[in-house]
């Protein structure tokens, strides 16, 4: 039979991701005519709230935006206000707040393949069925994961809203000797993370290549996590980037209705923040140990310059991050001297900062302005997710586009094909929804009401 | 015999709560081993229908749809459990209860009609009967293995309700706030995160809520004291449980 007639569907959820939305998808004598991934996280008006509140708050406060990737925040809030203040902090402290956001990156990305989207490439439902079949890969994820948790808890203090960052470096920085501690557990990450590269490199991956510009943060000679300035690589190959400071010059958000997280666009283009982003920007500038990784990934030498553009495949180039996180940790514990102070003294100055790092999943940007007493005045918060949307928008309606006009699916077909697409993205929807209701209308000629299935 | 169903739902929050159970590396396979993961949509694409053993919520009540989602979870569920200062306070955006929402609105989005919610954000416990509630932002893992141990033994979870201090003193932290004059929370704070913040050289915010038993008018001269204003006061108990420490305040 063929399933071009007209018609509605809803999935109760989309599982799998942090956050709440649905999808409609309009399909008009076998064209998608538009895709939307509706956003009904409930609002939280942060930027709201944050008005009023003192200038050295915004670091706790704002992690709490998001369990999955709190790190994230207080990194952008701290660079923000650091910015508006004028202070730069210290390389060692610099160099300390790599390593905690290197515990986030591993367990972020470790949970994202194993638990969110390994299932899919193996045909179940979740990682807890998984190791049914698997133990031993699902232990080994969950071990890489806990080897990201226990570097964020000894650092921060616990692994979802860590309470040691403040304005100017930590509270209390750890002795050489505690950070050693972690050596053993982390040389196993590495083995263990390696063998994710192994282990996510033989599974199948559909054809598939998203078409928007590239926004990652980069820096001279480094991949760039904690800071760093925004650069675009254009889907025609051109690069530029931007000050910091400009960068809603750049990026301009949009309310649609069907959401409570903000659209944007850069430059008047989708443009795709995370891992493919920033694999394909600063790819060549990984650690040795992880520019192998991308060659046993068979996603090639970075060096040469080729970016991965399937979104299947994102889950090889978040493989190979977490390899490098790794090896960053190792590389900044084993060089690690205590610095005289945990933090610079960072006094209020009156003006407007700007902030932005590389949260697991793509560019996280946070603009204050504060008073010369240290109160925040006006707080503006642009993550990831919320950037990505329109991109993944497009991704969705391309890729059913394609599936309709090759082989004309049946609803649970397309429903499970949308979930993968989005999944491949790795939204972190806590920052903007939670729920997929997956609508399709189908119209040929005079349009037609649709119904639940 | 079937194994116990456990749920997850989540309102509005964070996801840090729900992402501590899978934070539970050590735990989490001998757990599903104990119990049918039932619904939990981050974790599974599994969604059985109810009657659920036991149902964990994370978030708070922020919407009409959600004030009345919790009925239908709880009508569902033998055993509801809170978990996280959202769902057990309210949470950080439970700011919202202080201020004006539609101004918030307005600030924050340019079409604020289309944008559905409520005035106030409020705890599980303000809507429906819940059978305990664990404290935190986010809540401790340790904790939170206990509470589903003990639901799934049929016993009384051990989640004492003393002080921050008493964890503290245990843990062998010098005393941020005689030591070095840093204001802390801690002598009014529920315990849970095992002195966390002392331990880290920093005064507690009170990010598990108020103790069982709290003496704010002996504590506030003492912040103002080291250093922090009327308005600063209010501000570091207007922080992720907001409602609980303003409800201590006024009795």
């Amino acid at each position: 039979m063929t399933h071009r007639g007209s018609r509605v569907l809803h999935v109760g959820s989309l599982s799998r991701v942090e956050g709440e939305g649905a999808l409609s998808l309009h399909v008009h004598d076998g064209t998608v005519t538009d895709a939307r991934l509706e956003i009904y996280e409930p609002p939280r008006f942060f930027e709201a709230f944050l008005r009023g509140r003192s200038y050295t708050e915004p670091p706790d406060i704002t992690a709490r935006v998001c369990g999955i990737c709190p790190v994230a925040y207080q990194m952008s809030a701290c660079a923000a206000i650091e910015d508006a203040c004028g202070v730069s902090v210290d390389p060692v402290i610099r160099d300390l707040r790599r390593l905690l956001y290197c515990g986030e990156w591993i367990e972020s990305q470790a949970l994202h393949i194993y638990l969110l989207h390994a299932p899919d490439f193996l045909g179940r439902p979740s990682a807890i069925d998984l190791a049914r079949t698997h133990r031993a890969e699902v232990e080994r994820g969950l071990r890489l994961k806990k080897a990201g948790n226990s570097l964020m808890e000894l650092l921060g203090g616990r692994a979802v809203h860590p309470v040691n960052v403040r304005l100017g470096g930590f509270h209390r920085t750890p002795a050489r000797t505690e950070l050693r501690s972690l050596t053993e557990e982390l040389k196993r990450a590495l083995d263990d993370a390696w063998e994710t590269v192994r282990w996510v490199a033989g599974f199948e991956f559909p054809d598939a290549s998203i078409e928007a510009d590239l926004l990652a943060l980069t820096e001279p000679d480094t991949y760039a996590i904690e800071g760093g300035t925004p650069a675009v690589l254009r889907a025609n190959g051109t690069t530029d980037s931007f000050p910091v400071r400009d960068f809603t010059a750049h990026v301009t958000e949009r309310h649609v209705v069907h959401s409570t997280a903000l659209h944007s666009w850069l430059d008047g283009r989708l443009h795709l923040t995370g891992s493919l982003a920033r694999f394909a920007i600063s790819g060549r500038l990984l650690s040795p140990v992880a520019l192998e990784a991308a060659v046993a990934a068979g996603l090639g030498d970075p060096r040469e310059g080729t970016p991965c553009l399937n979104p299947y495949r994102s889950i090889l180039v978040r493989a190979v991050e977490t390899v490098y996180a790794v090896s960053e940790a190792l590389r900044i514990i084993d060089g690690y001297e205590p610095p005289a102070h945990p933090y610079t003294e960072v006094p209020p100055v009156a003006g407007v900062g700007h902030g932005a790092t590389e949260a697991p999943r793509g560019l996280l940007y946070h603009r204050y302005e504060i008073d010369a007493d240290g109160i925040v005045r006006s707080a503006l918060l642009v993550p990831p997710t919320a950037q990505n949307q329109s991109a993944i928008e497009d991704d969705l309606r391309r890729l059913a586009q394609r599936a309709i006009s090759e082989h004309d699916p049946d609803d649970d077909e397309l429903t499970a094909l949308c979930e993968r697409a989005i999944r491949n993205h790795d939204p972190c929807i806590s920052c903007s929804t939670h729920f997929l209701d997956l609508t399709v209308v189908r119209t040929s000629g005079e349009s037609t009401g649709g119904r639940d299935v | 015999m079937p194994l116990p169903k456990l749920a997850v739902f989540k309102l509005a929050s964070c996801d840090g709560c729900q992402l501590t159970l899978l934070d539970c590396e050590d735990e989490l396979l001998a757990l599903t081993g104990a119990v049918e993961i039932a619904h939990f949509p981050e974790a599974s694409s599994t969604m059985a229908p109810g009657p659920y053993d036991l149902t964990l919520v994370e978030g708070s009540v922020t919407t009409p749809e959600d004030a009345e989602r919790i009925h239908t979870i709880r009508a569902d569920s033998r055993h509801l459990v809170t978990i996280g200062a959202c769902a057990t306070a309210g949470g950080i955006q439970a700011l919202r209860n202080f201020a004006d929402v539609d101004e918030y609105r307005r600030t924050v989005y340019a079409h604020p009609e289309y944008i559905s919610t409520l005035a106030t954000s409020t705890p599980v416990s303000a809507h429906v009967d819940v059978d305990f509630e664990l404290r935190g932002c986010p809540v401790d893992r340790r904790q939170l293995i206990e509470v589903i141990t003990a639901f799934l033994a049929g016993r009384k979870p051990d989640v004492p309700d003393h002080s921050v201090c008493f964890e503290c003193k245990r843990r062998g932290t010098v005393c941020v706030t005689v030591a070095h004059g840093t204001p802390c929370l801690g002598p009014v704070t529920h315990a849970g995160c095992g002195a966390l913040c002392p331990a880290y050289h920093r005064g507690c915010f009170g990010c598990f809520g108020p103790s069982g038993s709290v003496n704010l008018p002996a504590l506030i001269p003492l912040l103002r004291r080291d250093g922090l204003d009327d308005d600063a006061v209010v501000r570091y108990l207007h922080t992720f449980n907001a409602p609980a420490f303003d409800k201590e305040l006024s009795q």
